[in-house]
């Protein structure tokens, strides 16, 4: 296990290397100035001088070497720079929004594990009934659904005619901060959440199914339904043990979808997120906080595949002793 | 439930299409739908698109079918024109794309074990960062606009095609008819070309048909978080953004309809990559 984990971490430090290095050296060659991006609509009351000064201030007077080289060693301190839109630490930024964007993507994470889990046993217990076809014409219809859409529907539905949640924001606005509610915030976070949760359904549920089926069609449930099992019995003996764990897995690999959806569902609602404030760096020319995101979203994808790796080591037996021979006891 | 059958059975009384019936069904209505993208984009085109402060706002109605925008703008003629342009978007990001695919796959296979290490690394690292940050920096890199997005998009959905193309051509690799075609001195190319390239060819459709509609639904999620596209080329995800602002105020059909159209139009193109794989899968093919 320690061999293992030790590959994994050398292999996360690679990683991020290449993945810094490279964005680092692509927003080098894009054609957006760093300063013009700062200076923005100020720009005709900016002399020489001045844009000079700034340049010098951020360091951009400098050849391109040094400053990957300046850049590099500053992240290894852990020091991200600071970003130009909030004008506060990158790594501050990212720390606050990611726990906003954090609470967005558990919640709607476990939503869509439970729900499509659901979905996909139904559809693949009742394989080939007029219930499997149509959840599974909902699923694939789901899949091609825009997130931004459904989330506008919510939004025009929930938000504007029923009245039962506000329209976006993370929490009330023109509230002081300290009056914010922990149920203030559930209650902003909810349509967001249930429109990142139902999008995720689909995945799950479509391969809940597969594997059901797989699983349906094999030696050993064919014993079972001779041997008289049918139903719930059937199920909780041979089809739950045997997919709980492909499952689980391939939902804590879906983690770059997750963050993908979430950018999009931040978007619609307005939440105070990772993802909006990626797409406010990506729009303002904000180089700092982008490089930050693109890192920062690389280390939570590997976390989750990294998950969904532990798991299958720890519960699985057989792929235990093959993997790694130091872990016989 | 009980029974140990599970081979679906069909209703024998209603006649159902197979599925090279249904194929041909979906290709048809396919084509029909870009016949009507294209003629549309080309006649409603400008006229549509002018502004007419006399009929703002209208919800659907027969002069109207879906309605008009806060400037008196046709929204058929606006959602007609976003659509054919994320198709054309779509169309070429897809085609650059399964083109890297075709390449990078083929030259991890044959060219030997550096490159290959190379290109499964680099495949590997495309993978590594969520895919619209990744559409983000690279629009970003690339300075925004028209070829900001399209650079997005297309330099992002290579990356799982490769992948297997890859593996296809390292099975087909020690197939007996290319170590023969090697043994009798052909070179590399020749049998890359001749032997490797037929093979390929319906995965490369199968593959391009399925990154399409995943290429226009990025390309709109891309052009709705504000990257790229002007205001004034109605691209679906740019009409979608703009409507967010008239949504409170009831304008609900400013968002619903442009959305189903790309809806429908993905699921089509969806169908389509799906059934085909299907047919030209021989295990499922006479199913």
């Amino acid at each position: 296990m320690l061999l293992f984990l030790t590959g994994r971490i050398l292999r996360l430090l690679t990683l991020l290397a290449a993945v810094s290095v490279l964005s680092f050296l692509l927003l080098e060659a894009s054609p957006i100035d760093p300063v013009r991006a700062y200076v923005g609509a100020d720009m005709l009351k900016v002399g020489p001088e001045q844009w000079a000064k700034i340049a010098e201030y951020w360091g951009l007077d400098r050849p391109l070497p040094e400053r990957l080289a300046r850049w590099s060693m500053a992240v290894l301190r852990g020091d991200l720079g600071v970003s130009m839109i909030f004008r506060r630490p990158v790594l501050d930024v990212i720390g606050e929004r990611f726990l906003a964007s954090l609470a967005l993507m558990l919640t709607a994470w476990t939503f869509s594990g439970i729900f499509g889990f659901a979905l996909g046993t139904l559809a693949g217990m009742k394989q080939g009934t007029w219930t499997d076809r149509l959840i599974k014409w909902y699923c694939l219809t789901l899949a091609s659904t825009p997130l931004f859409w459904l989330g506008l529907l919510m939004l025009l539905t929930f938000a504007v005619w029923l009245g039962w949640f506000p329209v976006g924001l993370g929490v009330p606005a023109g509230v002081p901060a300290h009056e914010v509610t922990l149920a203030d915030r559930v209650h902003h976070l909810l349509l967001p959440a249930l429109t990142l949760g139902i999008t995720g359904v689909a995945g799950v549920a479509l391969h809940t199914r597969q594997k059901l089926v797989e699983v349906l069609q094999s030696d050993y449930v064919l014993f079972a339904r001779a041997r008289g099992e049918s139903g719930l019995q059937l199920f909780r003996r041979h089809g739950l043990r045997n997919i709980a764990l492909p499952v689980t897995t391939l939902q804590f690999a879906s983690f770059s979808e997750l963050f993908g959806g979430s950018v999009l569902a931040e978007q619609v609602f307005s939440y105070p997120g990772l993802g909006q404030a990626a797409v406010q760096a990506g729009l303002r020319g904000d180089v700092p906080l982008l490089l930050g995101v693109v890192i920062f979203s690389a280390i939570f994808v590997f976390s989750g595949n990294l998950a969904a790796e532990l798991l299958y080591r720890l519960i699985d037996p057989r792929l235990r002793l093959k993997g790694d021979p130091c872990e016989q006891r | 439930m009980n029974s140990v059958n599970t081979l679906p059975c069909r209703n024998s009384n209603r006649r159902r299409l197979n599925r090279r019936q249904h194929t041909l069904l979906t290709i048809a209505l396919a084509a029909t739908l870009l016949f009507v993208l294209l003629g549309g984009a080309l006649f409603l085109g400008e006229e549509g698109l002018s502004v007419n402060l006399n009929h703002r706002n209208m919800p659907p109605s027969l002069a109207y079918p879906l309605g008009t925008d806060w400037l008196g703008r046709d929204m058929l003629a606006r959602t007609v024109q976003g659509l054919s342009l994320s198709f054309g978007v779509g169309l070429t990001a897809a085609g650059i794309s399964a083109f890297i695919a075709l390449v990078l796959g083929l030259a991890a296979a044959l060219g030997g074990k550096r490159l290959d290490t190379i290109i499964t690394w680099l495949v590997d690292l495309f993978l590594a960062v969520p895919h619209l940050v990744l559409i983000i920096l690279i629009a970003f890199v690339f300075g925004g606009g028209l070829q900001g997005v399209i650079a997005g998009v297309t330099l992002t959905h290579w990356p799982a095609l490769t992948r297997l193309l890859r593996a296809e051509v390292l099975q087909l690799r020690s197939a007996e008819f290319v170590l023969v075609s090697r043994r009798l001195g052909r070179s590399r190319w020749w049998v890359a070309t001749r032997h490797l390239l037929p093979h390929l060819k319906p995965q490369l459709l199968v593959g391009f048909l399925l990154l399409f509609p995943h290429a226009i639904l990025h390309e709109a999620a891309i052009t709705f978080l504000g990257f790229g596209l002007s205001p004034h080329r109605p691209a679906i995800g740019v009409i979608l953004s703009e409507s967010m602002h008239y949504l409170s105020a009831g304008s609900w059909w400013l968002a619903f309809f442009p959305g189903l159209a790309l809806l429908v139009m993905v699921r089509m193109f969806d169908i389509l990559g799906d059934n085909l794989r299907l047919l030209y899968d021989p295990r499922s093919a006479r199913e």
